[in-house]
C-alpha cells in the first residue's frame, strides 16, 4: 500500500483519456495521414510506386496523360512516396478520419476502395 | 518420472499469454519440473518477404517485425546497410537517431513495467505506467510523425531534422518521466505487493544466464554485463557517457529493477544527446542497389540484442536477410527460469523477459532424432494447409 498518496492526488484530477468521437486531439504538425497527389505537377515518372512498400499507388494510362489512384485501404502512411516525387507533387494532410461508416458490401472491400486523382481534359 | 506427474499446457490461447505460443509444463503438484516450448503459431514470412522487396521498401518492412521495438529494428537495418553501400550517416543524424531509440527504450520499458504489473494482479499500477507511456509516446510523434512505427530512419540518415521547439519540448517530456521514473523505482522497493511476488521467482543465476546466452534486461538482472550499447557501439553511443546497469538478485525483482533503472539512464542520455547536438545535415543520399556481399549488424533493442544478416547481389533487392529478434535469444533461459518454480508464477515469469512472439516465431523443420533440417517451398506449404482443412 504504497501508492495511497498518489492516488488521493489523482482523485480530484480530470481524467487522462478523452472520449474520443466527440472530443479529438489537435493533430501535430507533419502527422503521415491523407495522401494527396497534385496531377498537375506529376510527370509520371513512377518512383513513388516503385518506392510504396504497401503497393498502395497505381498509375492509370501513360506519362503525361497519366493518373494516379491511391488505396486507402493498403497505404501505411509511412511517406516514403512524399519523400521519393522529384517534383513535390505528394503530399500528406493532417485529415486522418479515413474510416467508412458504410458497410463493406457497399463500400466494396477495403482494400479495393481508392482516391483516383484526375488529370483536367484540355479541349 | 513418477505417476503423480501431470502435463499442463498453456497456451496457444491463454488468458495469460498476449501472444499465442504453447507452453507444454511438466507438474509435480504444484512444482514445475519440465518446460517444453513450442513457436510458430505467428509466423509471417517476413523474412521472404525482404526478397520481393527494394532496399527501400525494406525500411518500412523490417518495422514490422516488432511494433515496440521499431525503431530498434529500423536503426539496426540501416546500420547493416549503410556498410554495404559505402555512405555514413552525417554526425546529426546519429544523434537524432541515438534519441529517438532511447525514446522507444522509454516506451517498452514503461509498458513493460505496466504488464508485469498486470500479470501480478497491480493493475493500478499498469494504468499509471501506461499513462506516463503515452508522454514518450507523444514526444515520438512530435520528432517523428508517429506514435508507433515512426519510420525515423531512411538509408543515409533520417527522415525528419530536430527544431528548437521540439528540443525544449523533449527536454520537459523528459524532465517528467525522470520524475515519474523516481517515483515508481521507489514504489517497486516499498510495495509489498510486487516484492512477494517478485522476489525470489524466476531464478535464472549468473552461470545459467551467460551459458544459455540470455540478451538484454534479462541477462543484466543476472549480473552478466552485455550491453551492445556499451561492447559495440553504434549511432552515437560511443560519445555519449552512461552506466551499465546490473543486478545480481538473478529473480524478477531483478529485472524489474534494471528496467526501472535504464529508463532514467535513458533519460540521462537522451538530456546529453540534446545538450551536445551537432549541426549539419541529417541525411547523405545513398544509391538504390547494393554490390554482392554481406554483412551483419548489432543493435540493443529494449528487448536485448537485435541480430541482422544481409546478402546482396547487385541488385536493388536483398538475396537473404535474417533477422534474430531478441526475444529468440531468451527463450532457452526462459525454460531454465520457469523449472523449479510454481504454476501460478509462470505468468509473470513468462513476461519478464519481455517476450515478443511474432517477432520471433520462425519456421524450420527438424528431425529431432537425426538432427536434419529442410525447409518447405510456398506450394508445399499451401498443399499441406489444404490437406489440414485450409482454403
Amino acid at each position: 500500500m504504497a501508492m495511497e498518496r498518489e492516488l488521493l492526488r489523482h482523485l480530484v484530477k480530470k481524467p487522462a483519456t478523452i472520449i474520443y468521437p466527440f472530443e479529438s486531439p489537435e493533430p501535430i504538425e507533419g502527422t503521415r495521414a491523407k495522401v494527396e497527389i497534385d496531377i498537375l505537377k506529376c510527370i509520371g515518372c513512377g518512383t513513388c510506386i516503385h518506392d510504396c512498400p504497401a503497393y498502395a499507388l497505381e498509375m492509370v494510362g501513360k506519362g503525361l496523360t497519366c493518373d494516379m489512384k491511391w488505396y486507402p485501404g493498403r497505404c501505411v502512411f509511412c511517406g516514403q512516396c512524399v519523400e521519393s516525387c522529384p517534383r513535390n507533387a505528394i503530399k500528406q494532410t493532417a485529415e486522418h478520419d479515413l474510416a467508412t461508416t458504410e458497410s463493406v458490401e457497399s463500400a466494396g472491400m477495403m482494400s479495393e476502395r481508392f482516391v483516383e486523382f484526375n488529370r483536367p481534359k484540355k479541349e | 518420472m513418477s505417476n503423480s506427474t501431470y502435463k499442463v499446457p498453456i497456451g496457444p490461447q491463454h488468458p495469460a499469454l498476449k501472444e499465442p505460443e504453447n507452453f507444454l509444463l511438466t507438474v509435480d503438484g504444484e512444482e514445475i519440473i519440465d518446460v517444453k516450448i513450442r513457436l510458430g503459431y505467428v509466423h509471417r514470412g517476413g523474412e521472404k518477404a525482404f526478397e520481393n522487396r527494394t532496399y527501400v521498401q525494406g525500411l518500412y518492412l523490417i518495422e514490422r517485425v516488432c511494433g515496440i521495438c521499431a525503431m530498434a529494428h529500423q536503426l539496426c537495418y540501416v546500420n547493416n546497410l549503410e556498410p554495404m553501400m559505402d555512405v555514413e550517416a552525417p554526425p546529426r543524424a546519429q544523434y537524432i537517431r541515438t534519441i529517438v531509440a532511447e525514446l522507444e527504450r522509454v516506451h517498452s520499458h514503461l509498458l513493460w513495467l505496466g504488464v508485469a504489473a498486470h500479470e501480478i494482479g497491480f493493475d493500478t499500477l499498469f494504468m499509471y505506467c501506461w499513462r506516463d507511456r503515452e508522454v514518450s509516446l507523444d514526444l515520438m510523434e512530435m520528432i517523428t510523425g508517429n506514435r508507433v512505427l515512426h519510420a525515423a530512419n531512411t538509408i543515409g540518415g533520417v527522415r525528419r531534422d530536430l527544431t528548437a521547439d521540439m528540443i525544449s519540448k523533449t527536454r520537459k517530456g523528459i524532465a517528467l518521466l525522470k520524475k515519474r521514473t523516481e517515483y515508481y523505482k521507489k514504489l517497486v522497493l516499498a510495495e509489498k505487493t510486487i516484492l512477494k511476488r517478485a522476489l525470489g521467482v524466476g531464478i535464472l543465476s549468473t552461470k545459467d544466464a551467460a551459458e544459455l546466452c540470455a540478451v538484454g534486461p534479462t541477462a543484466r538482472a543476472s549480473n552478466v554485463k552485455k550491453d551492445v550499447r556499451k561492447d559495440d557501439p553504434y549511432s552515437a553511443y560511443d560519445e555519449i557517457p552512461f552506466n551499465l546497469i546490473t543486478y545480481d538478485l538473478c529473480d524478477v525483482a531483478s529485472r524489474v529493477l534494471v528496467r526501472v533503472d535504464e529508463l532514467i539512464e535513458s533519460a540521462n542520455i537522451i538530456e546529453y544527446s540534446l545538450d551536445h547536438l551537432p549541426t549539419g545535415p541529417i541525411g547523405v543520399r545513398a544509391p538504390r542497389s547494393i554490390p554482392p556481399g554481406e554483412n551483419v549488424s548489432i543493435v540493443e533493442a529494449p528487448r536485448g540484442e537485435d541480430i541482422h544478416y544481409c546478402k546482396s547481389n547487385g541488385t536493388d533487392k536483398p538475396e537473404r536477410y535474417k533477422v534474430r529478434a531478441p526475444t529468440l535469444g531468451n527463450w532457452a533461459s526462459m525454460a531454465k527460469m520457469l523449472i523449479g518454480g510454481y504454476v501460478a508464477d509462470v505468468p509473470i515469469t513468462l513476461a519478464a523477459i519481455d517476450p515478443c512472439m511474432s517477432c520471433t516465431d520462425r519456421v524450420a523443420f527438424i528431425d529431432a532424432n537425426s538432427g536434419k533440417n529442410w525447409i518447405w517451398s510456398t506450394e508445399q506449404i499451401k498443399k499441406y494447409s489444404k490437406k489440414n482443412g485450409g482454403r
